[in-house]
C-alpha cells in the first residue's frame, strides 16, 4: 500500500471516530447515540489495526461491539418504550461543562503539541502481536490473567443478581 | 504540511484527547444515566488508544496487554452499571440521574 493512500485512509477512520464521538454526545435522541457509538467503536477498531494490535482490534469488536453496545441498546429500550417520544435526554449545567472540557482538550492537545520530546524506539511494534500476546499471558501477565478472570466472574454472576426479577409479593404465582 | 503527512504519535493522542473529552462532557451534562455511561466507555476507549500509541512507538508489549485487560475490565463495568441502572429504574420509574435523591426505597 502506499504511503498515501494509508494517510488518506487513517485521516478518513480519524475523522469517522472522531465525528461519531461528538454525535453520541451532543445528540438528544439516545437511540441515535448508541447507534452512533457503533461508528465510533468501528473507528477505534481501525485505528487499533493501524496501531498493529490486530488481537486487540478483533477484541474490541467482539467486546464491545457484541457485547457493551448491545447491552446498553438493551438498557435504553429496556427503560423507555420505542414509540414514546420522550426518548430524549436533557442537558444541565452546560456551560460550564462546555468550559472544561474545551480547557482540557485545549490544554492537552496544547501539552502535546509543544512537546518535542517523543522519540520513538527504534524498536517499534510491526506486523501482528497475536503470538506475543499469547506467550505474555501464560508467562509474564498470568496472574493478572487470572485475576481478571474472576472479577469479570464475580461481576456477572452479581449483575445477573441485581438485575434479577423477584418481588416478594409475587412468589406465590 | 509537512507534518501531518507521517503519523506519529501526536495523531493518535490528538484522537484519544477529543474522545476523552466528548466522554467527560457526557459524563458532566447529560441526565441520562445510560448516555453517562456511554461516556464512560468512550472515556475507556481514549485511554485505551494511548496505550496502544505508546506501546507501539516504544517497541514494547506492555501496552498491549493493560489495553487487554482494560476491554474485560469496561465489560465487567458496562455489566453491573446496566444491572444497578435497571434497578433505579425498577424503584425510580426514571433513569434521570439529577432526579434519584435516596438511597434506600
Amino acid at each position: 500500500m502506499s504511503n498515501l493512500t494509508y494517510t488518506v485512509i487513517f485521516y478518513l477512520f480519524a475523522a469517522i471516530t472522531v465525528f461519531s464521538a461528538a454525535f453520541v454526545v451532543f445528540s438528544r435522541n439516545v437511540i441515535y447515540s448508541a447507534f452512533s457509538l457503533l461508528f465510533t467503536f468501528f473507528g477505534v477498531a481501525a485505528l487499533y489495526v493501524y496501531l498493529s494490535a490486530d488481537f486487540i482490534a478483533v477484541t474490541q469488536v467482539v467486546v464491545y461491539v457484541g457485547g457493551i453496545l448491545v447491552l446498553l441498546l438493551f438498557g435504553v429500550m429496556f427503560t423507555k418504550s420505542i414509540m414514546n417520544t420522550d426518548l430524549k435526554s436533557d442537558v444541565l449545567h452546560i456551560v460550564p461543562g462546555t468550559l472544561i472540557v474545551a480547557g482540557i482538550i485545549g490544554a492537552l492537545l496544547y501539552t502535546f503539541y509543544t512537546t518535542h520530546g517523543w522519540m520513538p524506539s527504534e524498536t517499534q511494534l510491526h506486523g501482528s502481536v497475536v503470538e506475543r500476546i499469547g506467550f505474555e499471558t501464560m508467562s509474564h501477565y498470568v496472574l493478572p490473567f487470572e485475576m481478571v478472570s474472576i472479577l469479570l466472574l464475580a461481576a456477572l454472576i452479581g449483575a445477573a443478581f441485581l438485575a434479577r426479577f423477584d418481588k416478594p409479593d409475587n412468589k406465590k404465582s | 504540511m509537512e507534518h501531518l503527512i507521517p503519523i506519529g504519535l501526536n495523531h493518535y493522542l490528538t484522537i484519544s484527547a477529543f474522545l476523552f473529552g466528548f466522554g467527560l462532557f457526557a459524563v458532566m451534562t447529560r441526565k441520562n444515566a445510560i448516555v453517562v455511561l456511554m461516556g464512560v466507555e468512550l472515556i475507556l476507549n481514549a485511554a485505551n488508544i494511548n496505550f496502544l500509541a505508546f506501546s507501539k512507538f516504544n517497541g514494547g508489549i506492555a501496552g498491549v496487554m493493560f489495553s487487554l485487560f482494560i476491554i474485560v475490565i469496561a465489560a465487567a463495568e458496562a455489566a453491573i452499571a446496566l444491572a444497578i441502572v435497571i434497578n433505579i429504574f425498577k424503584i425510580f420509574k426514571s433513569v434521570d440521574v439529577s432526579s434519584i435523591d435516596t438511597m434506600k426505597e
